[in-house]
């Protein structure tokens, strides 16, 4: 479903800020994978994501969609294919409009924008049987204005957004991570349903390991610029948090453990 | 009092037609949130235009038409410097304004102003007009209060419209987060463009309005529109902002807004009889005022609330 050949990409090059993010990264995809992707700051997992959105060109390498090259496609042309969800709450959805008027941009991702209205009865009602399924009660407030919910809603409506109309390909870039815990798991329990029901390709981002360990068939671990640990199946079950650290010291060829990946 | 009160509907005209332009310009400030300052330049070019058109022998309607299509390519220019060249937008928009300022004058035969004796065409709007009618020797639907008035709504139900289809609503997701319209897949620097283009097109109506209510177009006529505009869009906003919630009623607004300011700038005019020199110090002044006010409320409101929860 995904591929990524020799993916390298270098920001500021060529100047004392150089830095090499992705170096000859190579991932494939297959359909209904869901990857859970760790690895300690700077390690290249949001440009990752970044590179696969074309929220920027690649320096080198191909990426493929469903066969479909799209490394030289801007980003608006690709999200036809993707579903996101962003770390920040605030980047899924847009503030000044309605709940239900985010939902119809979403249902309308990669197709041509007409002059026919905006949404209609149909979809309404529609939107308001998928909003009962995040329990967050946003069935009620469909014309609220998406500014007036919290970062929790605010991503649970993303999510929805994203999966609205079914992506090739989901894209979680530590979507839970600027929530608090409780809320947090609400969104990821939301998270794992959809992607379940729908079979939805999936990679994301985390940087809690129990979560890594929890969710998905396959987990990738992300080390300078590439990927330097592919565990899936049982193999992958059966992980535990020290296992993995261990794998990652392994991996990163010395005993530093980034703070934050023992943290979490 | 009484000068005041007997120019009062001229000066309620002038802020309809204005309204018109405000509107325009809504399209760019509040929903793509682009300062768009070619408003400045293209304000003169619809005037111009439709001057120019009208002294050719063209009729007054097609005039305008020639007029609004003027105001989309300068529009579309600004968008252009924007959107492919990476220029920032105020930047852009200034660029064309200047730019603007020699085809303006090459547009009105190298002159700085050129005339339409009113007795020889067939004009939609006019000061003299307003008169005659007051006067019982012209039909009331010639009332330029009732044409402007009626083009204002006609122009409001069609953007309400507009605004609330697919189209419409990803300009308006555009502006509201770049980063989520993208994702969705829209196409954010088409629909800038397409957005300055309409708004620039709206902008040249109403200075084909004025030119026509006036009589004449000249080269310094947009100077400061877009102050005008926001001042128009910050009354409207500021009066009717809790009452009206639906985009319609917030577009009348703006055009409200803009009748307010030219009745105040009229009283200011001929009740405390100050120069007229100095009325684009005013409205400069008003207008920083009401733009700092929001800035002033959270940076003082809010800092207070942080120290009490330190403490």
């Amino acid at each position: 479903m995904l591929k990524i050949e020799n993916v390298c990409k270098t920001f500021n090059a060529g100047t004392v800020n150089e830095k090499v993010a992705l170096k000859g990264l190579n991932l494939e995809l297959r359909e209904g994978d869901f990857v859970t992707v760790i690895g300690g700051n700077g390690a290249g997992k949001s440009t990752m994501l970044n590179a696969i959105t074309g929220v920027f060109g690649v320096d080198a390498g191909k990426i493929l969609i469903d066969g479909v090259d799209v490394t030289g496609l801007p980003e608006y042309k690709r999200a036809k294919y993707i579903g996101r969800v962003f770390q920040d709450p605030m980047m899924g959805t847009a503030a000044t409009m309605q709940i239900e008027e985010n939902l119809a941009l979403a249902a309308r991702r990669g197709k041509k924008r007409t002059l026919r209205t905006g949404i209609t009865r149909a979809e309404r009602e529609d939107y308001r049987e998928r909003l009962k399924i995040l329990d967050l009660g946003l069935e009620d407030r469909m014309t609220a204005k998406v500014g007036l919910l919290s970062g929790g809603q605010r991503q649970a409506l993303t999510l929805l957004m994203a999966t609205l109309q079914r992506p090739k390909l989901l894209l979680l870039d530590e979507h839970t991570a600027a929530l608090d815990p409780k809320t947090a798991a609400k969104v990821l329990d939301a998270t794992q349903k959809i992607v379940e029901k729908d079979h939805l390709t999936t990679l994301m981002i985390t940087h809690n390991m129990r979560d890594a360990i929890a969710y998905g068939n396959r987990l990738i671990m992300m080390y300078n610029g590439h990927v330097v640990v592919d565990v899936s199946g049982e193999e992958k079950k059966n992980l535990t948090v020290e296992q993995l650290l261990n794998l990652f010291s392994q991996a990163s060829g010395s005993d530093e453990v980034d703070d934050k990946l023992v943290l979490s | 009092m009484s000068s005041f009160i007997n120019a009062l509907p001229g000066a309620a005209a002038q802020g309809m037609i204005w309204g018109i332009m405000a509107i325009g310009l809504y399209i760019t400030y509040q929903l793509l949130d682009i300062a768009d300052l070619t408003v400045d330049g293209s304000f003169c070019t619809g005037g111009a235009v439709c001057v120019m058109l009208m002294l050719s022998g063209w009729n007054v309607w097609l005039a305008m038409l020639g007029a609004v299509l003027a105001g989309m390519l300068a529009g579309l220019v600004t968008g252009f410097f924007h959107t492919k060249c990476g220029i920032p937008a105020i930047l852009s928009g200034i660029l064309t304004q200047l730019g603007l300022w020699s085809l303006n004058l090459a547009i009105m035969g190298m002159k700085a102003n050129q005339a339409l004796n009113v007795n020889n065409f067939k004009l939609l709007v006019n000061l003299r007009y307003l008169q005659e009618v007051q006067k019982g020797t012209r039909p009331i639907f010639q009332y330029p209060l009732v044409v402007v008035g009626l083009m204002i709504l006609a122009i409001v139900a069609v953007l309400y419209w507009f605004f609330g289809t697919e189209l419409g609503a990803s300009i308006r997701a555009t502006g509201a987060n770049g980063h989520m319209a993208r994702a969705q897949g829209i196409n954010t620097g088409f629909n800038k463009v397409l957005g300055l283009a309409l708004s620039n097109g709206l902008v040249a109506l109403s200075g084909a309005l004025l030119s026509q209510y006036q009589g004449f177009a000249e080269i310094n006529m947009g100077r400061g529109a877009i102050v005008i505009g926001l001042a128009a869009i910050i009354i409207g906003e500021a009066a009717f902002g809790s009452l009206f919630r639906n985009f319609g009623l917030k577009l009348l607004a703006v055009a409200v807004g803009a009748v307010i300011y030219y009745m105040v700038l009229q009283f200011v005019v001929s009740v405390l009889a100050i120069n007229t020199n100095y009325l684009k110090l005013f409205s400069a002044l008003i207008v920083a005022t009401f733009l700092a006010v929001p800035y002033w409320k959270q940076e003082y409101f809010h800092k207070k609330v942080k120290e009490g929860r330190h403490a």
